[in-house]
């Protein structure tokens, strides 16, 4: 059998060992329902109010908890087992590095897929069964956008997490630059940006601006998910810059991939470069 | 036949410090290595290099003809390592089963080899709870997952009780006999020169001495103590011993020490019969650990007459 499956079948029978896939669905399961349920709590209203808005509120969640969940789940993959001392035996292993790390993206990517699958689904399932009169096609064409790029948003941040993990010689090393790594992506970032759009009083060139949005994977995330709802949608914050940028979704999707990619293949040269 | 290991004019350097000096060392096909130094000597350093873990700042290394890299050899390929440790949330059946895979060994190996290592009664447990000399016993039998043609074992007997340790050694017989290759990297044990064809000491990095146990003892010149006791004339047979050359010492009430030299050996035992009649007799070849504190010393005056 190929050696990449059998290290993705052993990062994901951990995964379910350890219950990290039970946890993870079930915290979906229970924000989104919730989010669809009281995310128009604050506008006085209670109940579901309609696809955009929740597929907007649950896209700011998963903005916040994909990255973590991520970073958490994978920062350790090389410099855990680096100290553990099973680093030095799989090194010994008929199987390259490049499979290594490969085999872990799988099976980490298919516990946060299976784990968006399952969490987002029950959501998405209990809109169809118990809202009246809800636009199905609308949903299924939402919910499976919305679940398919939350995945890719995990991938992205296991391929970031892969770097700093072999990148660090120690394991609490790895876990304070993914925090960090967290706070700049979902916090900072846009903080950043927002001040930057305000003290530059509009000097900034106004074409550039938006494309800045693009080195950032949860405002990529973001753009995709808030788009192709027509009108009726009113982005917030750095989103809002999000309007004036001229790209057709198709790019959007692209960037998210090379998001994907891009840090997963720095994190191959970096374990590459990593001391046996 | 190829050798298996070909280790030719290496050198290893990390950062400035140099931790292997041009070491020139082969393995034969079927033949035990040991590789004995203290800590820091270089051992686990000469086997990463043979197991393609670094490469080699000079010279070159070869296993099975090929580069250590190669992931072909790497099937072969057996290792141990010093201390070693498996993921704590598994099973010993698990943890074996998984290495069986990634080696692309049979599944039905797995039970045979927790057989041999005498943990089948544990196999369920989780590797957390297993002693030291457990997780040692796991570690070598996943060294044998899938029948490898060289073994690396790096302190294989660490932590491993008298019995054990002597199953190891029963094991290592076996599996050369089968004509498996072994380097057998450790601290000087006794009971150890009966299982190995060839020891190689190293020290800072240098090559002391490589042959049989023969041919270190040749070269190192080290005496065969005769011990006897039981004798009627203990002080005339000194005396003429004593007189003859030989270093002699008093043993226990009535006995004597007394060390052969090259070839004396039969001599001095033929007079002792033929002059006394002693009640036993004692003779100790030079063992490892004799060898192995005679080159030492010997490294360490070189050293100090270089130093002044």
């Amino acid at each position: 059998m190929n050696p990449i499956w059998n290290m993705a079948r052993k990062e994901f029978c951990d995964g379910l060992r350890n219950r990290w896939l039970l946890a993870i669905s079930l915290l979906f399961a229970v924000l989104a329902i919730g989010i669809a349920w009281l995310g128009a709590a604050a506008a006085g209203q209670l109940g579901f109010t309609s696809i955009p808005a929740t597929i907007a509120s649950l896209a700011s969640l998963a903005t916040f908890l994909m990255p973590l969940i991520a970073l958490l789940l994978a920062y350790d993959a090389i410099v855990g087992e680096d100290e553990s001392g099973t680093l030095l035996l799989l090194l010994t292993y008929p199987l390259g590095r490049g499979q290594i790390l490969l085999g872990k993206f799988v099976g980490h990517g298919l516990i946060l897929a299976l784990a968006t699958v399952l969490g987002f689904g029950c959501a998405m399932l209990a809109i169809a069964l118990l809202v009246d009169d809800v636009d199905f096609a609308m949903l299924l064409w939402a919910f499976g956008r919305f679940m398919l790029t939350s995945a890719l948003l995990g991938w992205c941040f296991l391929g970031l997490a892969y770097g700093l993990s072999s990148l660090c010689a120690e394991k609490s090393t790895a876990a304070g630059l993914a925090l960090g790594v967290w706070f700049f992506f979902v916090l900072v970032f846009d903080l950043a940006l927002l001040a930057l759009l305000v003290l530059s009083k509009g000097q900034f060139n106004p074409q550039g601006l938006p494309w800045l949005l693009l080195l950032n994977p949860t405002d990529v995330y973001r753009l995709i998910n808030l788009s192709g709802f027509g009108t009726g949608t009113q982005s917030v914050g750095v989103m809002a810059l999000g309007s004036d940028l001229d790209v057709p979704p198709l790019a959007l999707w692209a960037c998210l991939l090379a998001w994907v990619a891009v840090p997963l293949a720095l994190a191959y040269g970096l374990f590459r470069r990593r001391a046996a | 036949m190829m050798n298996v290991v070909e280790i030719e004019g290496v050198s290893q350097r990390y950062g400035r410090a140099t931790v292997l000096h041009d070491l020139n060392l082969s393995l034969a096909p079927g033949e035990v290595l040991g590789l004995f130094g203290h800590n820091g000597a270089g051992k686990t350093t000469a086997m990463k290099l043979v197991l393609g873990l670094l490469r080699a700042s000079a010279g070159e290394v070869r296993v099975f003809g090929r580069a250590p890299s190669d992931p072909h050899v790497r099937r072969w390929l057996g290792y141990l390592p010093e201390n070693v440790t498996f993921y704590a949330q598994l099973s010993g059946v698990e943890t074996l089963r998984h290495f069986a895979r990634l080696k692309g060994a049979p599944m039905h190996q797995v039970d045979s080899l927790l057989d041999d290592v005498g943990l089948t009664a544990a196999a369920g447990r989780r590797v957390k709870t297993y002693s030291k000399g457990m997780r040692q016993r796991l570690g070598l039998a996943q060294a044998l997952l899938g029948e490898p043609r060289l073994l690396l074992l790096d302190e294989p007997t660490v932590g491993l009780d008298p019995f054990a340790t002597q199953d190891l050694y029963r094991l290592l017989d076996r599996l050369r006999a089968a004509g498996t290759s072994t380097i057998l990297c450790s601290h000087v044990l006794p009971g150890v020169e009966a299982h190995i064809n060839r020891a190689a000491i190293l020290t800072q990095g240098r090559l002391l001495a490589l042959g049989s146990l023969a041919q270190l003892r040749a070269e190192a010149g080290l005496p065969t103590l005769i011990r006897t006791c039981g004798l009627q004339r203990v002080e005339s047979l000194q005396q003429r011993w004593s007189a003859a050359g030989h270093v002699t010492r008093r043993w226990g009430v009535e006995g004597l020490q007394v060390a052969a030299h090259n070839g004396s050996k039969v001599q001095l035992l033929r007079q002792l019969l033929a002059e006394d009649s002693p009640s036993d007799v004692e003779i100790l070849p030079p063992s490892l650990e004799d060898i192995y504190r005679h080159y030492m010393d010997s490294a360490m005056v070189t050293a100090q007459e270089a130093a002044l």
